[in-house]
């Protein structure tokens, strides 16, 4: 047939410059279309036709006007209105009588207005309104004809608001007794599923009568809905399994009448969706999968006639075979299957071959290896399609061996290729590769310049920002960073030398980056050679102002003074009078620290970039705003996801195309990021004291897993043993090839001659190494990790992990008792990974001081008779300590109350979640005391006896020793605690004596490791809060730093992060009680904000700082 | 699913397009141009289809007039070809030998076939017999007099 229809068709153009030819006679040639066609047909130039058509417009705008145009006029009108917008001209005139004549015309005249309608208007436009009660007399009309209309004019364009005024109408055709008004139907409810699916999900239930109908035709088209329901659910559907693996069986066994046959094959269609719900509902289900083993087999068998049709279905077969649970039979079929499809010397059918080829390789590598002098030949295929798609499969089998030959090949590609959209995915994948197995550094930057150079402004933004990542932050050893950053710097300097006018913006912005930061590093380049070369950069026509900026920055971050003096003064006075804000700034900057080189080495430090950049991407500074904002009235914050999803609740089909746009979180955060230069300034300014790298995972983790995790899939891998075997066999394939390709040629037309043969050979060696030496597990991306040459540092910082370790190991606690350690936390960097454990590592910390202070308070505390005795108690007394306490620091030892017959001394030790007091009585007298007791109990702290004196007598001369666990109740400032001992002589009275003992707040304040977010997150949930001003510590180089640091010695607060003058600190009281400190450096104080969830936590937290300052 | 179905001539000059979803007027022609340059430009002899953006392109060129259909993803190129196919054929019934004029001159009569056809970017109706006949009879109710 379609050989037929080819024949008359090329028979055509000679006909279209006459009309009297005998088939033409029936092309209404008398007609004013006709003329009109006629008409444009014989013009020569656009212009002329331009203004035949504005005439005829004008014709046209007159007559429909005009009252006294007939309907059927009209529709002849239409029809031409519709011919001139399918030129390209406005017909925006017409749109209201094509509304018209739908409402009016007879059933012939109604066609061409719907028919107009559907054209002309979309689903927004206002005018559809107009059309609604047209739409619905015509479902209600006892014409058959109209009913259909109506339904298809439904299905095309409808507004989704007037979806419900239909709807009933809609949903009673489904029990129409025509089938052809059932079948409208059911595509109508599909096309409202799709574009509004909340408003037919109460008629779920009709879908199913659909699908059960007893004509085919309206099953058929009930299985799109359930195609679009199943994909979102397939969990939902799985009882339906069986039926559909009926149908399919019944179809395929040929029950279906005639009609329904295509080129003699039944149903396809059909077939074809059955095949594609089956595979979605087999999906890793290993026991549905299973009902469908033999329809599948039978598919596969049936299916060998010689039609395109029947590749189609086999196409799908061989798709869902590979997508249910695997069974090995089956998968060996598929597999010929996807080898008849690739040997064969149809295109399109080798198309879908690679296709199919792409699709399974990560699960059958044996697959490409089989068919590797095929692939090869495709990869020279003059269709560039068929390239583009050998590429792709090639991308999947890429490993660290093959890369540099695969990447050559997309390079080669990217060169020819003129298509957009191609080069923006090729290159990405190029970046991709080359990120992750790029073989040294030298192959690295190379093939990056090439990807920046080819890709030019095209390229995803992603690419260039984790390229500089990359390179700032380093991988595992120092000297590699070094190389690599060196080779970038000479490739970028030599680049710059040779005509930099040809090269990108996003190029010239990455090469300005990466000299700025790290042309010190080659010690022969003066910093003036490549200041000269950059403001070479600025002088250019095609530079854009973004590049502008970035070669400014760089600029800024190398004039140190020396002879380029002159020319930085230039350049900044230069773009200082910039209509370019940004340029005018960068210019501002260029200006002040060129002449101010100290400044400069504090805003930006050269080592800086080793450093991972320190991002504050919760903007916590911005927290205050925030929540004073809040509190006048502002809507709170939503992130975008949140936002998206609210709106696509309200636009229900999205006609966005996926995939370029990336999580907006993640750009922002990133490192060059383009919309602002700004934020690498800032943040290379900061990396020094950058305590924790929280936002790492974002861009990184897109790139680094990359593609492998596509094919994760489980159910494999218990197939892919039982395919292990198989390869072994074609595991020496590079090697005895000539005999695979003797396989392949004889399939082929075309015979290379011998000399290419072995060009041939020793491609398909160097691309398709690894696939066979090696297991094919790595394909599945098992050992993925180390195979990766650039892999990121592993960064073990303290704000990576979310709190600190309550169960770190005493012996850690008791090592940091030790005073070296005290030298090491007197470090100024706070972003040296901390070692204390939230435990006081020194003995002059809060709890000496306190309890000094405490004992000249105490006029029971002076017992001067015994003051020898005093200076030893306090090393013998600790000996009594428990064992389990004992390697923790505890306070001074203190006596509390003494007379003749005991002493009770006191101390408090602070464990990682609690702090204990240890209460020593010891027996001075030579009788043992009898029933000895102790009370203990304060107003502010629940005091539970841990262990109690072991027994109610005291012999003489010996030592008892209590415990009791103290927890805050209600903070204070100090916690009082009173008690009484009472005891018995032998021979005597009960006595009590009483003492107490006063313990300051600190004693239970622990560091809290938060990261940024988190303390973002928590900050703004508290609601007291407590401000005051306190004073700095004397510190020439750095005030902030030296006053957090007593703070943080004194009191155990943890430094979150410091970002320029203002720092976030973190704490809590008994672990489960946070206090968030928010300081910033103001007017030559520290302005400390203070917020908990606990009522009187700030403010007691806020006198111990105040004294932790006063005190030297 | 289907989102597009355009039919021009070898000189890029449009005959027919069918748009199953919602889109702008800007972003309608942007296609069509991108469309028309990309399938014209491809050598004779080559594959028949395409990857455009997030869609899959199938086009076909019979006698002077390209057929050319934009589909999603998942949807199956050979499949999508058959469709073109069918069309043609049913073209070819109706009109009986069909060539580029009469769908020229009688293009509402083309889009009528093809919403028989196809409808909200799915198949409808596969059997040439029932298509016509459901043309035909729409057509009979009323054919008036000729002009």
């Amino acid at each position: 047939m379609s050989d037929v229809v080819e024949k008359t068709l090329t028979a055509l153009p000679s006909l279209l410059s006459l009309d009297s030819q005998p088939g033409s006679a029936k092309l209404s040639s008398s007609s004013k279309l006709g003329n009109l066609i006629r008409g444009i047909t014989e013009l020569t130039s656009k212009h002329e036709e331009e203004k035949l058509i504005q005439r005829e417009l004008l014709l046209i705008k007159e007559q429909v006007s005009s009252p006294n145009t007939t309907m059927r006029q009209m529709k002849e009108l239409m029809v031409r209105a519709i011919y001139c917008e399918m030129l390209g001209y406005g017909v925006s005139f017409s749109y209201i009588h094509a509304i018209k004549l739908a409402q009016q015309g007879n059933v012939l005249e109604k066609r061409v207005g719907y028919l107009a309608v559907s054209l002309f208007l979309n689903e927004g436009h206002e005018l559809l309104l107009l059309l609604v009660n047209t739409v619905l007399k015509d479902l209600q009309s006892t014409n058959l004809i109209e009913v259909c209309m109506a339904l298809t004019v439904v299905s095309q364009m409808f507004p989704k608001d007037m979806i419900p005024a239909i709807l009933p109408l809609v949903e009673e055709k489904l029990n129409h007794p025509k089938e052809i008004i059932r079948r409208k139907a059911v595509l109508a409810l599909y096309k409202f599923y799709l574009i509004a699916p909340n408003q037919v999900q109460h008629i779920h239930n009709k879908f199913r009568k659909a699908l059960c109908d007893k004509d085919p035709g309206v099953m058929s088209a009930s299985l799109h809905i359930y195609l679009q329901l199943i994909q979102e659910n397939p969990e939902g559907y799985k009882d339906l399994a069986p039926s559909f693996v009926t149908i399919l069986k019944q179809v395929v066994a040929g029950k279906l009448p005639m009609d329904f046959n295509y080129h003699s094959v039944p149903a396809p269609w059909l077939q074809i969706h059955l095949l594609r719900i089956l595979s979605l509902l087999g999906k890793s289900d290993q026991s549905t999968s299973e009902i469908m083993y033999e329809i599948l087999d039978e598919s596969l068998r049936r299916a060998e006639m010689n039609h395109n049709i029947t590749y189609a279905i086999l196409y799908e077969c061989v798709k869902c075979v590979y997508t249910i649970h695997p069974k090995s039979d089956l998968l060996e079929k598929a597999a010929k299957c996807i080898g008849n499809f690739v040997l064969s010397p149809k295109i399109n059918l080798k198309y879908l071959g690679l296709k199919a080829l792409t699709y399974v390789v990560q699960q059958d590598p044996k697959l490409a290896l089989q068919h590797q002098m095929t692939i090869i030949e495709c990869l020279d295929h003059p269709d560039l399609i068929i390239k583009r798609e050998t590429l792709e499969l090639l991308f999947r089998i890429t490993n660290e061996q093959n890369v540099t030959v695969i990447v050559e090949k997309m390079l080669d590609f990217l060169q020819i290729n003129k298509d957009d959209h191609t080069t923006i995915d090729l290159v990405g994948k190029v970046a991709e590769l080359a990120e992750k197995y790029a073989p040294d550094n030298e192959w690295f930057i190379e093939t990056m310049n090439t990807v920046f150079s080819v890709g030019g402004d095209l390229l995803q933004p992603d690419i260039p920002n984790s390229f500089l990542k990359l390179l700032s932050e380093g991988f595992d050893s120092v000297e590699e960073d070094k190389k690599l950053r060196l080779f970038a710097v000479n490739s970028y300097v030599s680049l710059l030398e040779g005509g930099p006018s040809k090269l990108p913006q996003r190029f010239l912005q990455v090469i300005c980056w990466v000299l700025g930061e790290f042309s010190h590093l080659r010690e022969d380049l003066e910093p003036d050679v490549v200041l000269r070369m950059l403001a070479k950069l600025l002088d250019m026509k095609s530079s854009s102002s973004e590049t502008k900026c970035w070669v400014l920055m760089a600029m800024t971050k190398l004039c140190s003074g020396g002879a380029a003096l002159a020319l930085v003064q230039d350049v900044s006075e230069t773009y200082s009078s910039s209509l370019d804000t940004m340029l005018r700034q960068r210019a501002q900057e260029l200006q002040i620290l060129s002449q101010d080189s100290k400044l400069q080495a504090k805003v930006l430090p050269r080592s800086a970039s080793m450093e991972p950049v320190e991002v504050d991407s919760s903007l916590s500074f911005l927290d205050g705003f925030v929540s004073e904002a809040l509190a006048a009235g502002a809507a709170p914050y939503k992130p975008p996801h949140q936002r998206q999803e609210e709106l696509s609740r309200s636009k229900a089909l999205n006609m966005e195309p996926y995939g370029l746009s990336l999580p907006i979180g993640m750009s922002s955060c990133s490192v060059t990021d383009r919309q602002s230069p700004t934020l690498l300034s800032i943040s290379s300014g900061l990396s020094g004291d950058s305590a924790d790298f929280s936002h790492k995972g974002s861009s990184a983790a897109l790139k680094l897993d990359g593609v492998k995790r596509l094919w994760g899939r489980d159910g494999y891998l218990a197939k892919k043993e039982a395919a292990e075997e198989a390869p072994q066999v074609e595991a020496a394939s590079p090697v005895r090839s000539p005999s695979q390709r003797g396989d392949t040629d004889g399939s082929v037309s075309q015979t290379p001659t011998p000399e290419c043969d072995q060009e041939k050979q020793q491609l398909a060696s160097s691309l398709f190494v690894g696939l066979a030496t090696q297991s094919s597990v790595c394909l599945m991306g098992k050992s993925e990790p180390t195979s990766q040459r650039f892999r990121r540092k592993p960064k073990a910082s303290g704000g990576s992990e979310p709190m600190s370790n309550p169960l770190a190991s005493p012996s850690d606690g008791a090592d940091n008792v030790l005073p070296q350690n005290l030298l090491d936390s007197s470090d100024l960097d706070v972003s040296s990974p901390e070692q204390t454990h939230g435990l006081p590592q020194d003995p002059d910390t809060p709890n000496g001081s306190c309890t000094a202070e405490e004992e000249s308070a105490d006029p029971m505390a002076e017992p001067s008779a015994h003051e020898d005795l005093d200076r030893s108690r306090d090393s013998c007394l600790s000996s009594h300590l428990p064992a389990e306490l004992s390697a923790l620091s505890h306070s001074e030892i203190t006596s509390l109350c003494s007379n003749q017959s005991l002493d009770v001394s006191a101390c408090h030790v602070q464990r990682e979640d609690s702090v204990v007091l240890v209460v020593f009585v010891s027996n001075r007298s030579d009788f043992c005391l009898q029933q000895m007791r102790l009370q203990v109990q304060s107003e502010e702290l629940e005091v539970s006896c841990a262990s109690d004196c072991p027994s109610e007598e005291l012999k003489s001369h010996s030592v008892a020793v209590c415990q009791y666990l103290l927890t805050v109740q209600r903070p204070s400032v100090h916690f009082d605690l009173s008690a009484t001992v009472s005891w018995q002589l032998p021979a005597g009275s009960p006595q009590t004596a009483p003492f107490s003992y006063k313990l300051p707040l600190t004693g239970f304040i622990r560091a809290l490791r938060l990261s940024t977010e988190e303390y973002g997150a928590m900050w703004l949930a508290y609601s007291h809060d407590t401000k005051l001003n306190l004073t700095l510590m004397d510190d020439d180089q750095d005030p902030l730093a030296a006053t957090l640091h007593v703070l943080k010695r004194k009191l155990q607060l943890h430094v979150v992060e410091i970002i320029g003058v203002e720092a976030i600190v973190a704490c809590c009281l008994q672990q489960d009680q946070p206090c968030l400190m928010h300081c910033r450096v103001h007017a030559g104080m520290l302005a400390v904000w203070l917020r908990s969830p606990v009522p009187d936590l700030p403010d007691c937290l806020l006198y111990h700082c105040q004294r932790a300052l006063q005190e030297p | 699913m289907m989102r597009f179905m355009l039919l021009f001539s070898r000189q890029g000059r449009l005959r027919l397009q069918k748009w199953f979803t919602a889109i702008s007027e800007r972003e309608k022609k942007k296609i069509i141009r991108e469309m028309t340059t990309m399938v014209l430009a491809r050598p004779p002899r080559t594959c028949n289809f395409l990857r455009w953006k997030d869609l899959k392109i199938v086009y076909k060129r019979y006698a002077s007039l390209y057929f050319c259909l934009g589909v999603e993803d998942e949807e199956n190129e050979l499949l999508a070809l058959e469709i073109i196919h069918r069309y043609v054929e049913l073209l070819d019934k109706y009109f009986g030998n069909v060539c580029e004029l009469d769908i020229i001159f009688n293009f509402e009569k083309a889009y009528f076939i093809l919403d028989e056809f196809l409808m909200g970017g799915e198949i409808q109706e596969t059997s040439k017999q029932i298509v016509n006949r459901a043309i035909e009879s729409s057509d009979m109710l009323q054919e008036p007099a000729p002009l």
